[in-house]
Parts: structure tokens; sequence; C-alpha cells
């Protein structure tokens, strides 16, 4: 799909880009850098917009140096910001923006109302753009990126300025792009933990340069780590420690410092990991918490993050790593995560 | 496709639209066709046409203006029993309606560049297969259309008029083709003005008052100054000075080359030699607010 080799962008005083190679292949591929690691430099110039100053690009098999204008009738494109006028209907507007991608009117139309439909705009798309949410601001903009059926859509924060709940629909939306239509996905963000849940791909640039490029998978796979979070009760004030010590006793291994969650986030402390060797593991949690006549507030399997990886690897990834954290610290990670 | 596709896309709510993609294999038109829908949206935007009913009223409210004075011109005209020819010259209408020509541009142009620019919608068509001359010609086009529309009706309603009142043929076609070269002229002068202002001011309000300044304030200082050198007696001047405000140098070229009369204090207007400086001149703004429209989406490509 994309394919970039040492390619360089500089500008009077700073290095955009610094001989990056690339190759990514069909599927959501995320592409993850901190601001100013220079995601939206590769955009520009995967769109045939900006030219490299040294290097090679290529975009659907196309030169972006040679053929931007037939790269962009194939490719669609989502801007980080705002980008649409409050004053007309998001079918007029997607219905413009379709036949300013070549096609004729009736496909405009017709297309429009098919792909305001999938991203999940019913009446609402009559009426002005103006008074819609962020999060229908965001479908429209996201639909007037798939409104020509293009083979590859570069998404560039497309999560910004939603809530959770925005931020899960648009991600599920993204993950479908694919799936459903058939469209390959390059998606910008900054945050890690958003991408590795819709990825198959992730690509980390910083400063320009590639930090690392796999397949999500290889990142995350499911390991046996359990979290497990249990109540306080009169017999045991301490319900976390308690368990612990009977865990021990039972020859459950457990992860990290003291078993404690080493996230450092506030509550964190009251969750253990577990090392499950097997299917007896939890039975052995079960029986242990019943035993102590806790409540189980939950017990879950936790994969490792993308994350993780960096940290372990010292990486100099450290501060986009740093803004990941586990899905089960979800909201408060989200609120984290913005500020 | 190797990671399990249910996780993210089995919450209800993004099932409920799961009605099956239908992908699209018909023809895609490219560049020369979206730079003609860009044009013909733009042309018809500037009318209001596809657009809210609110922003149909101005338009087409001064297109009516211009039409029904020029219809007043006719009926007066024809029932002048000892009339030869129309009360008004084909090339003196713009003049006479420069309030209502400067007024639909003011009004027009900034709604065809400004909202694009403030709304930054500008990247989503330079991500597509058009270019940055692309936009800019269409917006040009389409501006200056609209105001051939608007001052070239008016002329063949006159023109009408005129051969219905039996006006002599040969006459009135002559002043007609004159009057429709000096509004295209016009058309094309004011609407490069018109959107390289509008283009420099992101703001719609500051947009419209920045276009009537640049129309209203340059041609009030001329005619004053040109009122000036009349009355102390320093005619030379008045042909020159003319220059320097955009309907006057329109004024100044139709009077040196389409027979018109100039409107200038006296009748003092450019003779041959100094009409094609007007025209150098008008075509050099033309070609000036191309550069710098050109150099401004330059700056906002992404």
């Amino acid at each position: 799909m994309i394919a970039t080799e040492s390619l360089s962008k500089r500008f009077p005083r700073v290095t955009a880009l610094d001989r990056l190679s690339l190759d990514i292949g069909p599927g959501v591929t995320g592409l993850v850098g901190s601001n100013g690691a220079g995601k939206s430099t590769l955009i520009k110039i995967l769109l045939g917009l900006s030219p490299a100053t040294e290097g090679r690009a290529a975009v659907l098999g196309l030169d972006v140096a040679t053929s931007g204008a037939a790269i962009r009738e194939r490719v669609g494109y989502m801007p980080e910001h705002d980008c649409l006028p409050p004053d007309v209907s998001a079918t007029e507007f997607v219905v413009h923006m379709a036949r300013m991608s070549g096609l004729p009117p009736t496909a405009a139309r017709e297309r429009t109302a098919d792909t305001l439909r999938h991203v999940g705009l019913y009446e609402e798309r009559y009426r002005p753009i103006g008074g819609y949410s962020t999060g229908m601001k965001q479908r429209v903009k996201l639909a007037q990126a798939l409104v020509h059926d293009p083979q590859l859509v570069l998404l560039d924060e497309p999560t910004n300025g939603l809530d959770p709940v925005g931020r899960d629909e648009m991600l599920g939306l993204i993950r479908r792009v694919h799936t459903d239509f058939g469209i390959s996905v390059l998606v910008t963000s900054h945050l890690l933990g958003e991408l590795e849940r819709t990825c198959d791909h992730v690509v980390v640039i910083d400063g320009g340069t590639l930090l690392r490029s796999s397949s999500t998978s290889d990142f995350t796979q499911t390991t046996a780590t359990l979290a497990v979070e249990v109540t306080d009760s009169d017999t045991h004030p301490d319900g976390t420690d308690a368990l612990r010590q009977v865990l021990t006793r039972a020859g459950v291994t457990l992860i990290g410092h003291d078993g404690l969650d080493a996230q450092g986030l506030p509550g964190a402390g009251r969750i253990l990991l577990v090392e499950a060797a097997g299917d007896e593991t939890y039975d052995i949690v079960r029986d242990s918490v019943a035993g102590l006549g806790l409540g189980l507030v939950r017990m879950e399997q936790r994969r490792h993050h993308i994350a993780e990886v960096f940290r372990a690897e010292g990486a100099p990834a450290s501060a986009v790593a740093a803004q990941s954290a586990p899905v089960t610290a979800g909201l408060r990670t989200e609120e984290g995560e913005r500020s | 496709m190797s990671t399990e596709t249910g996780t993210v896309a089995g919450s209800e709510s993004s099932r409920i639209h799961n009605i099956g993609y239908r992908s699209y294999d018909g023809r895609r038109l490219g560049r020369g066709y979206a730079r003609r829908s860009l044009y013909s949206q733009s042309l018809r935007g500037a009318f209001g046409l596809g657009r809210s009913a609110k922003s149909k009223v101005l338009p087409m409210l001064l297109f009516g203006v211009m039409c029904v004075i020029a219809a007043i011109i006719v009926a007066v005209s024809i029932n002048v029993p000892s009339a030869t020819k129309l009360l008004m010259d084909y090339t003196s209408f713009a003049i006479y309606l420069q309030a209502v020509i400067g007024l639909f541009l003011a009004a027009q142009a900034p709604q065809s560049v400004s909202r694009d620019l403030r709304f930054k919608s500008v990247p989503l068509y330079f991500s597509r297969p058009i270019e940055r001359v692309d936009y800019v010609v269409a917006k040009l086009a389409a501006m200056a259309s609209a105001l051939f529309v608007l001052t070239g009706t008016p002329l063949v309603i006159l023109y009408a008029g005129a051969l219905l009142g039996k006006f002599d043929f040969a006459d009135q076609t002559e002043g007609f083709v004159q009057g429709m070269i000096s509004v295209a002229l016009l058309s094309v002068l004011f609407s490069a003005l018109g959107l390289v202002m509008a283009a420099l001011t992101p703001r719609r309000g500051f947009g419209v008052a920045a276009v009537i300044a640049v129309l209203t304030i340059t041609y009030g200082a001329v005619s004053t100054v040109q009122a000036i050198a009349w009355q102390t007696g320093s005619g030379g001047a008045i042909e020159w000075l003319g220059l320097f405000s955009p309907i006057t140098l329109i004024d100044g070229v139709q009077t040196a080359f389409l027979g018109a009369d100039s409107a200038f204090p006296g009748g003092e207007g450019p003779g041959a030699g100094a009409g094609v400086v007007y025209l150098i001149v008008v075509l050099a703004l033309v070609a000036g607010s191309y550069a710098v429209l050109m150099r401004r989406y330059r700056r906002v490509g992404l």
C-alpha cells in the first residue's frame, strides 16, 4: 500500500523526516508519534502535495512525485482539524466532495447516502452541520474521506476531541472500514493504547525516524496475566494484602512489584497481577477469594501493551509509551491522555 | 485480516449500521471534471442557488434591481416619441450601477472563498485530484461569470428593448457588443480584486468591508481629486488619475477603445495612447490578483 525509501523532508530549520523507510501493507496500520514527530509531513508527502527533500515514496504502487493526482483519486484523507462549513447539510457537503473526487453527479449522490449511513448518520444528515456534535462532525469528516470508495484512507487523529464512548465508536468504525469495506487504513495518533485496539500493524516514528514497525500481535500477545481486584471486609481490612498472602501460599506466582500493579495509577495498588499457569489458577484465585470471604470486583485477562514493550527495551519512545495505560483503567486513562 | 474482527465491531451501535458495503466501480472523471464541478457549484452559489433560502435574497435582489432598471430605461426610451436611441448607453449602464455591482461582489466573493478558508475546508479540496491552480481558476472564473451574468443580462434587456423600439439596428448592435466587452472586462477585473480581498480576510464580515472599501474608497478618492483637478484647470491630470480605481479603469478603457462617453469630469477620458496604459494596468491587476491568490493557497494547502 505504502512504501517509502529513505524519505527525508527538511525545512530550513527543522528536519521533519529523516531517511524514513517504511513498507505498509493492506489492513489497518497505526502511525504513532508524539506531536511534531513528522506524521502530518508524511501524510502530505504521501498525498503528493509536498515534495520530499530526498528519497522516494510510493502509494498504491504509484510514485508520489509524479502521480500525485492519480493517488489522490484513489486515496481518502481525513484531516485532524475541523474542516466542515456549518451552513450546509452533511449530504450537500459530502456530495460536493464526492464530485471533487471525480464521481459523476448521480454516483456522487448515491455514494453519499450510502457512506453517511455507513458511518452512522441518518436523518440528521439533512440538517446544517453547524448543529452537529463533535462525534457527528467526525463522522462526516470520515464520510467525505470514504465517499469515493478509495483503496486507502489516511486518517489524521480521528479520535481527537471525542469522549471515551465516542472514541470507542470511532475506533470501531475505523476497524470496520477495513473489515467490512475492504479499504486499507493508515491512522495516526499520539496515543499508543488507542491504536493497539484497532490496528493490525503499528509504526512508531519519533523525530522523523522510524522507531519500530511490527504487527500488533507481535507487540501484544495475550499472555497469561490475570488482574484481580477484591473488596475489603471487616475480618480482612486490607483484602488485597490478605489475598496476596493466600495466593503466595498456594504457590501462585505474582508478577510485578510485589504483585501490585506498578503503573502508579491511583487505585492501582488494589489490583493484583497474577501469572496464570493454566485454568487451575483461575480456580485457585476464585476459591481463595471465596475462602477469605471477600468480594471479587474483577478478574480479567490482561494483554501486554505496546507501551510495555518499549518500556522494557528502554527505547527513546518513553515519551510516547508513557501515554499508554492499561485498558482496565479505561476512563481514568482517557482523561490522563488528554490532559 | 488476521486479527479477530469481532473485538470492536461487535457492539450493538456499530452493528446497526452494518448494512453491507457496496464498492464503487464506476467511472472517475478526474481533475477536469472536478474543476468544472467546482466552477458550476461556485457560480450557482454566487446567486444563492443550492444554498439556503436566506442566502438567495441578496444576490437575487441585486440581480432583480439591475434588470428592473434596464427594463425601466427601455420602457421610457420606447415611449418617448422622438427617441432614436436608448436613453442610456450600453457602456454607461455598469458605470451608473457600480454600487449595485460592488454590493454583489462584496457579498458573494467572501462567500465563495472565505468560507473554505475560515472553516479550513481547503485541505479537503487539495487532497483530491484538483490542484491549486484548478481551485483558483475555478473560483475566479465562477466569480467573473457571476458578475458577467449580473452586468450582461441588463444589457441584453436593453438591446432587446432597443430592437423592439425599432431603433437603428447597426447602431444598437455596435453599442451592445461594445457594452458586453466592457462588462466582461469589468467582471474579470472586479472578481479578481474581490477574491483577493476576500481570500486575504478569512473573516467574512471583514471580507465584505474590504471589498467595499477597495471599490468605493478608491472611486471616491479618484473622483474627488479629479473634480479638484477639473476645478483648478489642470485637466491633463484627470485622465491619469483614473488609473487608481477599478471602475475608472474600466471607464478609461471603454472610453479609449469602445466608443463610450467618459464619466470623468468634463468627459476628459483617455485617448488611445493613455488607453493602452489603462488596458495594461487592468491586465496587470488581474494577473497580479491571480498570483496573490496562488500564493495565498500555497500557504493553506494542508
